[in-house]
């Protein structure tokens, strides 16, 4: 364990990235990335001229500490997917502001800071080419941004990396078919780590995988999160998963952040009425909670992101909902010691 | 001895592929009593849906029933014809499916569908049928019935969807609802809305239902007895306390160590080590020998069989015997040969 670590420390030093240090005074350092109103709208067509926007993403603001993982949950079509892909600029935002470790994302730059963000995606059948050995594909990226001189530099590099993320280095010349759910994550997150980024988006890189396996996949994450001070954004649907993972929880609604708060703050304390529910909608593997649990059941379903509601976009399943949520729709502040939460009425 | 609802014995389905016989299902046995729900735990490839598939005879083309029995009432449906079973499926049985998209058919109206299960299997006629299906409609918690009779599937979001299909299997007020992962496809908040409704209607009709899922919350939220399954055998089976406060089988263990509970913790999961199962090349012991870390030299040699632990709990596992014998030394033999990995559960 020691011995990886000092080889790849060692290795850090050799790939730094030129100069992505953070100069402007303004943001917290702290973070490695601060995300402020980020919007993303896209045209969906309606008819031959007329087309209505889907706010996929509206106006959401958030930032991750260094060394931490901010878990994003919500239901499908809330929009969790493409906060992750519009910060990587795989999705360019339509408005709002990104920043990596200080430093503005934009078309320009962005291939060059994508050297320290990487991402790891939920289907590990899809996500790998099933033309290339695992070692071209963990080798991909370091061709691209040119980190080794030699190939055999790279191999080395690539050997290592598999190491690190439980692959033999025998498996290097086969095909990703040949492989298992489980390890062809395993391989996914090789190829995410292979440039040393310092930031991970996780888009649901367990929900594939059978439970046994995703613990080991999940335990893998939080040792290299230890072993490399890697950041994550760990977007799931599943709760639990995120709760296991994550140091604080942001809940979205309809492309809307509602509530974001630590981890135990937010399943003891839900302040959001969506919140409350979808916590309490989590079947638990234990058959004595469960017996004892008030689920609050929602009624209805989620309403079509093309015809947000207005105001507040949970108003029409909320129990609490008043003429204001109609009208206005409800900031998104600090009700003290980072817990965010929009809600009129809580 | 009393007559079950619903008793499958030494079932065995295996699916002839070229690449050689997968033996789906391995010579199973269990009992579903009247008004029970009886959740089927395991992972991808354990055999939980293809049992179900076999007990509705509903199997797709490699895969055969290829020995056992399956009694219903005392009566063995593999002995059925074609169309007796035709007949008693929706009947007696229902069973409804994961991905409510696929098993609902795209251009036929949610009432054309449901009029048409109706129309098979009751003697209700003309338009006692449409009323029917209204009725089902409202009982299963959609509104505004008569308006949702007219539209197609792909009008209703995937909880709708799941709620017709339960609907349809409610149909003929079976006596056994097989649920295979009826809730996989849905949302949290969805799938806390379909639980409850499974949940109110098994009590309000009596009826018994067959749970399966690799969900071990849905199984610890809904059944009253869980049966857990790898590689196509059963390896513990119990009441849903036994098996989640006093899991007796290696696999079981490890599958609750390996699962994130409700609270934030900083207790490590324990993963299940190696890779998930083979069934082209299963083991000549237990199915989980070359994955747990209590194996002994037994486990991987001679498949365990399962042992009676009380009235309602029993396991398939050999370290189970190992530490009987050495609770019984003076009466038996030499104890089985253990390595170390002893475990206090």
């Amino acid at each position: 364990m020691t011995d990886e670590k000092k080889n790849l420390t060692g290795l850090a030093d050799d790939v730094k990235p030129d100069a992505s240090g953070p100069d402007s005074g303004k943001l917290d350092l702290d973070n490695i990335l601060d995300v402020r109103n980020l919007s993303k709208y896209f045209d969906i067509k309606t008819g031959f001229f007329s087309s209505l926007p889907l706010k996929a993403v509206d106006d959401v603001s958030f930032f991750i500490r260094h060394k931490e993982t901010l878990g994003l949950v919500g239901e499908s079509g809330c929009g969790k997917t493409t906060v992750g892909r519009a910060l990587m600029w795989l999705y360019p935002p339509t408005s709002g502001e990104v920043y990596f470790d200080g430093e503005r994302i934009s078309e320009k730059n962005v291939r060059s800071l994508r050297r320290n963000m990487q991402m790891v995606f939920q289907d590990p059948y899809s996500s790998l080419n099933p033309r290339m050995t695992v070692e071209d594909i963990i080798g991909e990226s370091l061709s691209i941004h040119k980190i080794f001189k030699t190939k055999k530099e790279q191999r080395e590099r690539v050997y290592e990396l598999m190491r690190l993320v439980g692959l033999n280095k025998e498996h290097a010349t086969r095909y990703s078919h040949e492989f298992s759910g489980g390890q062809r994550q395993r391989i996914g997150i090789a190829r995410a780590l292979a440039i040393n980024p310092k930031f991970i988006v996780c888009d649901e890189s367990v929900s594939a995988l059978d439970v046994s396996i995703q613990a080991q996949i999940l335990n893998m994450f939080k040792d290299l999160q230890d072993q490399l001070n890697l950041s994550y954004l760990f977007i799931a649907h599943d709760i639990l998963v995120v709760t296991y993972m994550s140091d604080r929880i942001a809940v979205m609604y309809l492309g809307k952040i509602v509530e974001l708060a630590k981890t135990d703050e937010i399943n003891k304390n839900p302040i959001h009425p969506y919140t409350e529910s979808l916590f309490s909608a989590v079947p638990i593997p234990d058959p004595r909670t469960a017996r004892q649990s008030n689920r609050i059941v929602l009624e209805g379903d989620v309403p079509s992101p093309l015809h947000v509601p207005s105001g507040c976009a949970f108003r029409t399943r909320c129990p609490y909902a008043t003429e204001q949520c109609t009208l206005e729709t409800p900031p998104f502040e600090d009700r003290g010691s980072e817990h965010f939460v929009a809600c009129w009425n809580r | 001895m009393a007559e079950y609802l619903l008793q499958v014995e030494n079932l065995s389905t295996s699916f002839f592929t070229d690449a050689g016989e997968v033996k789906a299902v391995n010579g199973i046995s269990f009992e579903l009593d009247k008004g029970k729900v009886l959740g089927i735990v395991g992972e991808s490839g354990s055999g939980k849906s293809v049992t179900a598939y076999s007990i509705m005879q509903i199997l797709s083309f490699p895969g055969r029933v290829t020995g056992g029995e399956i009694r219903f009432k005392g009566k063995d449906l593999l002995k059925l014809s074609d169309k007796k079973m035709r007949e008693f499926r929706g009947e007696s049985i229902s069973i409804i499916f994961q991905d409510p998209m696929t098993s609902l058919n795209p251009v036929y109206t949610i009432g054309n569908q449901l009029d048409e299960a109706i129309r098979l299997h009751t003697s209700r006629k003309g338009q006692e049928i449409r009323e029917r299906s209204l009725e089902l409609i409202g009982l299963v918690g959609i509104n505004d019935p008569k308006r949702r009779v007219k539209q197609y599937p792909h009008e209703l979001s995937g909880g709708m969807r799941q709620r017709v299909m339960i609907a349809m299997a409610l149909a003929c007020e079976p006596d056994i609802l097989i649920a295979d992962e009826p809730t996989t496809a849905l949302d949290v908040t969805i799938q806390a809305q379909i639980l409850e409704l499974i949940k109110d209607l098994q009590q309000q009709f009596g009826m018994a239902v067959i749970m399966i899922t690799h969900d071990l919350g849905v199984i610890a939220d809904m059944c009253d007895e869980i049966i857990v399954m790898y590689a196509g055998s059963i390896c513990e089976r119990g009441t849903t306390d036994d098996i989640f406060y006093s899991p007796k089988h290696e696999y079981t263990k490890n599958l609750l160590k390996s699962i994130p509970k409700a609270q934030k913790s900083d207790e490590r999961l324990i993963p299940i080590a190696g890779n998930p199962i083979d069934l082209l090349n299963l083991p000549d012991g237990c199915a989980f020998a070359p994955r747990c870390k209590a194996a002994m030299e037994i486990c991987l040699e001679q498949s365990p069989e399962e042992i009676a632990l009380s009235e309602t709990h029993s396991a398939a596992c050999w370290v189970n015997v190992r530490d009987y014998l050495i609770n019984h030394k003076d009466d038996a033999g030499a104890p089985a040969s253990g390595t170390e990995g002893g475990d206090q559960a």
